[in-house]
């Protein structure tokens, strides 16, 4: 395991009270095999203190870790990984492809921090590709959209909307164009039906959404219900 | 694989390691080429001739796992007299109706015996191939007669292994050369490494993904490797088996649990006009009445006693009523002309970007400019939203901003780590996902918008007729937190369903029909057995054998490969020792082994069906493939295809090379639209290139959800076109150039990267160079970086039996340059349409 954080956990992370500081600790730094990492620092891996000492090339020709160790210094050392600090470790999965790698999401004040493989994953073994190992990206970029936006018919520009008052407006205009498209019978046959409502999308969302998505357009008629699968 | 599903590639690469060949078949050299033993470059459109020159090598060598197909395959089953084979009839099948354009299946069946089943289930003409058939493909699963007559020695002429090797006989190694570019000498390798690692002590796997969905025989190409797997021996064992490997997180999760327009959850199909009267109607022409779908009346109560509760008795149907009817396709690309025909008033777009993720985005650009509101939820200002004030008509004039009247609504959407529930993977793994904060500002899941909509709607609602089904419905979920967010848990306990003592259900066999049980998807029942979320489960793999069966759930009953009774023998013996999985113990009088046994836990092998007996009854203990009504897995499919029972090879619908197997082109039963919106490549030369399109690693699908992060964006900046180093020196066009790629859809530019990555073929006698384009960009969506449309490109063609169009093989032309900026790209257009 040198050269990679481990988990030293039970294995059981778990959305739970802020365990900062305390001896579940989430992760560790690695050590090279053979040196207790409570008591050895660089100096004792390395003998002398002046810089020819500590010039990595002769720190190399002496070390017991010719590559690893030799190569880190003080200020390394002193680093802690952010997972270390996480209030909280939700267990998730990549919501990219359809592999369904083990993804762990370390929180600290209300922020996501990182995202890794979950190590304990059959499916993944604690990998990710390029696409999970930046999805702390996804949910953390800028340009990500959180407010909502409004555009009314033939408007130039976005304005402003509370997310209330959309959820009524797009209340109205369901009920509304529902009723005005009803379908009782089509071709001579009863249909109670609207061809007026369609939906598209669900491959990216979870099975409980789709489920109410399917459970509610469903009961309103509307048959024109696609997503993903489809292309 | 390597590509586009990389970690799931490291286990393709630990079988090699443990001395598995690897063969990749792939127009481009890709990351998986790389890694493979072997790399067969083949041309876009063509795989049915390598596959069927496959099992043209197995047929003919007698390399067939003899045992396996006489006990688990309808090899046997003699074929009606009536039916007419493409080697007969030039590329057609009996039952081809020139003025409809689709098949009668009625000749396609299973010879008669005394018994005929029900009229309805080969109902023929018209209203069952256009308006009632491919609709409900996919769902319940056609129906055949559950006895049919057999010949064991395989030498009737009318038996399936008979018809199969005069079907496939002119699927030869020469062809595969001919029409693929395969070279013969590669093609003996492939068939010798596919056959000698197939049989009792080894397995052979094929894996695919969308680019074997994506053709307009679609269905049929895997239908082709379901043909070679079973005469092999591969399927439903350790090691064997079609793995679809599937693009996005829960696309298996949105086919079981469907927002799809054909299916209820569980594949029960949707209630059709014309053929359900009533329940029973439905009940009576959906399926067989023998394997696991003879419950269906079980499944489908059980699902209306969700949705309906007290309001769905006995007397009413228990609601089926409240279903509505399909009259017809009523698919993707279908409902787009709707709206651009003003049909479509409303529509709701949630994580999905069809401006620049569906074919032919034009066509889909002017639907939602007929609109009256629209409804985007997204985790970014993708192209689908902003298509009013950004899209590519604005700057080509076909559009101006003041003139678009649709109504847009976006809403911003919580991310995976801001909400619970479970996604489904390519391996039907179910995989609860924790929540680990709070969404952020408007954001919000979707499972909150639509339980909230819902309840808006309902408390708009009058109490006539019209608005009953939505009064009625179930619809009071626990509310968590400051935003009200509906429990999760609770709609997975309503999936998994309910017994009469208002415990959580164990598992589908539970499940009854008058009423006592609920059930919201019966594949899933069993996922939140003893009141456990059972797709939370995270046993760490070094605590667990290899089946990890305590990680997640997998549907159906926690199974993690399919149809495992064909692991074993027909004794219940396993196969071999090195490829045991479940096999029988006839000291306990169970079956057992590694994973859940797909069949009922005490049925014997020798166990043989009463007369008269129903559902699982009338399977017999030998029979593996217990969702079909004789268990059999199908080598001849007598029902339930809309291009026939058998695969055969016809080119794409835009093609540079004639079908010289058969007079029929291309497949004569697939959907075209003939409308201005959609043009399609004229043959000849001003198309002489093939097409394709494909994924990298760094991007995802249209690029919302990696076109705007930085990291990614890095790594893939830009559009680019591979090309070969032949026809880049033709063009005059250097590495790093610009080309403008056209189709009779539009004109793309994209930077030309020149690569023996892309390989010309002979193919016919003639040189065919492919380009191959990623489509990850667009105009905005928040990409840091940003690129022209290919899907644009594509034409729409769809696949007869699933609508799925045909994005991965077309023609093209290619120009140095870049392309022509506003009304000077119509011009150009124009000269391609009509020049």
């Amino acid at each position: 395991m040198s050269g990679r954080v481990r988990r030293v956990s039970s294995g059981r992370a778990r959305i739970g009270p802020a365990s900062r500081g305390t001896a579940a600790t989430v992760a560790r730094i690695p050590h090279p095999p053979g040196i207790d990492p409570e008591k050895a620092g660089m100096t004792r891996v390395v003998p002398g203190s002046g810089w020819l000492a500590r010039w990595p090339v002769i720190r190399q020709l002496k070390g017991e870790d010719p590559r690893g160790s030799a190569a880190r210094s003080a200020r390394t050392d002193a680093l802690r990984p952010r997972t270390e600090r996480a209030d909280k470790v939700a267990r998730s999965v990549c919501p990219y492809c359809a592999v369904g790698c083990g993804q762990l999401v370390y929180v600290e004040d209300g922020r996501v921090t990182q995202i890794e493989g979950d190590p304990d994953s059959p499916i993944s073994r604690g990998r990710l590709c390029p696409k999970g190992s930046a999805s702390k990206q996804l949910v953390t970029h800028p340009g990500r959209q959180t407010r909502v936006l409004y555009r009314r018919p033939y408007g130039t520009e976005w304005e402003p909307l509370d997310l209330d008052t959309a959820m009524e407006m797009i209340a109205d205009r369901v009920v509304r164009t529902r009723r005005e498209t009803w379908e009782q019978t089509c071709e001579g046959r009863v249909v109670r039906r609207t061809m007026g409502i369609a939906g598209l999308g669900g491959a990216t969302l979870d099975d409980e959404e789709n489920y109410l998505m399917k459970k509610l357009y469903t009961a309103l008629g509307a048959v024109q219900i696609e997503n993903q699968a489809r292309i | 694989m390597a590509e586009c599903h990389p970690v799931g590639f490291q286990w393709v690469m630990e079988a090699k390691a443990r001395g598995a060949r690897v063969f990749h078949v792939d127009p481009r050299f890709t990351r998986t080429s790389a890694l493979a033993d072997r790399y067969l470059p083949i041309r876009a459109g063509s795989d049915i001739v390598l596959l069927g020159a496959l099992i043209n090598h197995v047929l003919e060598n007698g390399l067939d796992f003899r045992e396996y197909v006489l006990a688990y395959t309808n090899a046997a089953t003699i074929v009606s007299e009536d039916f007419r084979d493409t080697e007969d009839l030039d590329g057609l099948f009996s039952g081809w109706d020139p003025d409809t354009a689709t098949y009668d299946p009625r000749s396609w069946a299973y010879a008669s015996t005394e018994e005929q089943p029900p009229a309805e289930h080969v109902e023929g003409g018209r209203r069952h191939a256009e308006a009632a058939g491919p609709e409900t493909y996919g769902a319940g699963g056609a129906a055949a007669h559950p006895s049919p007559q057999t010949d064991p020695t395989l030498t009737h002429p009318r038996c399936v292994y008979q018809i199969l090797r005069r079907h496939f006989a002119r699927y030869t190694p020469e062809l595969v050369e001919r029409l693929c570019g395969i070279p013969a000498a590669a093609f003996a390798e492939l068939a010798e490494a596919v056959t000698a690692n197939s049989g009792r002590e080894r397995t052979t796997a094929w894996v695919y993904s969308v680019g074997w969905t994506q053709h307009t025989v679609g269905a049929q190409y895997i239908r082709t490797a379901s043909i070679l797997q079973l005469l092999l021996g591969n399927m439903g064992r350790p090691g064997g088996g079609i793995m679809a490997l599937r693009g996005h997180a829960s696309i298996q999760g949105s086919t079981d649990i469907p927002t799809l327009f054909n299916i209820l959850p569980g594949y029960l199909a949707m209630p059709h006009a014309h053929r359900h009267d009533n329940l029973e109607h439905y009940l009576e022409r959906e399926g067989g009445e023998t394997g696991f779908w003879g419950n269906r009346r079980s499944y489908l109560v059980s699902l209306l006693k969700a949705w309906w509760g007290e309001a769905a008795t006995e007397d009413n149907d228990y609601c089926f009523g409240h279903l509505p009817r399909l009259t017809g396709d009523h698919g993707h690309y279908t409902t787009v002309m709707g709206q651009i025909d003003g049909t479509v008033k409303g529509y709701f777009v949630i994580g999905e970007n069809p401006a620049v993720g569906s074919s032919g985005g034009r066509a889909q650009r002017l639907g939602l400019a007929n609109l009256d509101w629209l409804v985007v939820r997204d985790l970014t200002l993708v192209e689908t939203a902003t298509f009013w004030r950004d899209g590519p008509e604005l700057e080509t004039g076909e559009m101006r901003t003041e003139d678009i009247g649709t109504e847009v609504f976006f809403l911003p959407a919580a991310s995976h780590v801001e909400k619970e529930g479970t996604f489904t993977n390519t391996q039907r793994l179910l995989q609860w996902r924790e929540k680990a904060l709070d969404p952020p500002g408007d954001c919000r899941s979707d499972l909150w918008f639509y339980y909230h909509l819902g309840k808006l709607v309902r408390r708009r609602l009058s109490d006539d007729e019209i608005d009953r089904p939505p009064r009625e419905l179930t619809w009071d979920y626990p509310e968590h937190g400051a935003h009200r967010e509906p429990s999760a848990e609770a709609v997975l306990r309503e999936i998994n369903g309910v017994g009469p003592d208002g415990r959580a259900l164990s598992s589908s066999t539970q499940l009854r029909a008058d009423g006592s049980t609920t059930c919201g998807c019966w594949i899933y029942c069993g996922v939140y057995a003893d009141e456990v979320n059972q797709a939370a489960r995270r046993r760490p793999r070094s605590e667990q054998d290899v089946v990890a069966p305590e990680w997640g759930w997998a549907w159906p009953a926690n199974r993690r490969i399919l149809y495992n009774r064909a692991s074993a023998d027909p004794e219940g013996r396993p196969w071999s020792e090195r490829k045991a999985y479940v096999w029988w113990d006839p000291e306990r009088g169970e079956w057992t082994g590694h994973d859940v046994p797909d069949c009922e836990i005490g049925k014997p092998p020798d166990y043989l069906p009463p007369e008269g007996a129903r559902a699982q009854d009338a399977l017999a203990g030998t029979d593996p493939f217990i969702m079909q009504s004789d268990g059999k897995g199908w080598l001849y499919v007598p029902s339930g295809l809309a291009d026939g029972p058998l695969p055969a090879h016809y080119e794409p619908h835009e093609s540079p090379v004639a079908n010289i197997l058969y007079g029929q082109r291309a497949n004569p039963a697939r959907r075209t639209y003939d409308r201005p919106e959609s043009p399609y490549n004229r043959p000849g030369p001003l198309f002489p290139y093939v097409l394709t399109t494909y994924r990298l690693t760094e991007h995802h699908t249209a690029g919302g959800m990696s076109r705007p992060l930085a990291y990614l964006a890095e790594l893939q900046p830009e559009l680019f076109c591979e090309m070969d180093p032949r026809l880049a020196a033709r063009l005059g066009l250097g590495n790093g150039d610009w080309a403008t790629i056209v189709t009779s859809r539009t004109v793309v530019e994209a930077r030309v990267l020149v690569t023996g990555r892309v390989r010309p073929l002979r193919v016919e006698g003639r040189v065919i160079h492919q380009i191959g384009l990623p489509y990850h960009w667009g105009w905005g969506g928040g990409g840091l970086v940003t690129g022209d449309v290919v899907n644009d490109l594509m034409p729409l063609v769809l696949d007869p039996n699933v609508y799925i169009q045909e994005g991965k093989a077309m023609t093209c032309d290619v120009r140095p340059g870049r392309r022509p900026r506003g009304r000077a790209l119509l011009d150009l257009l124009e000269t391609y349409r009509h020049g």
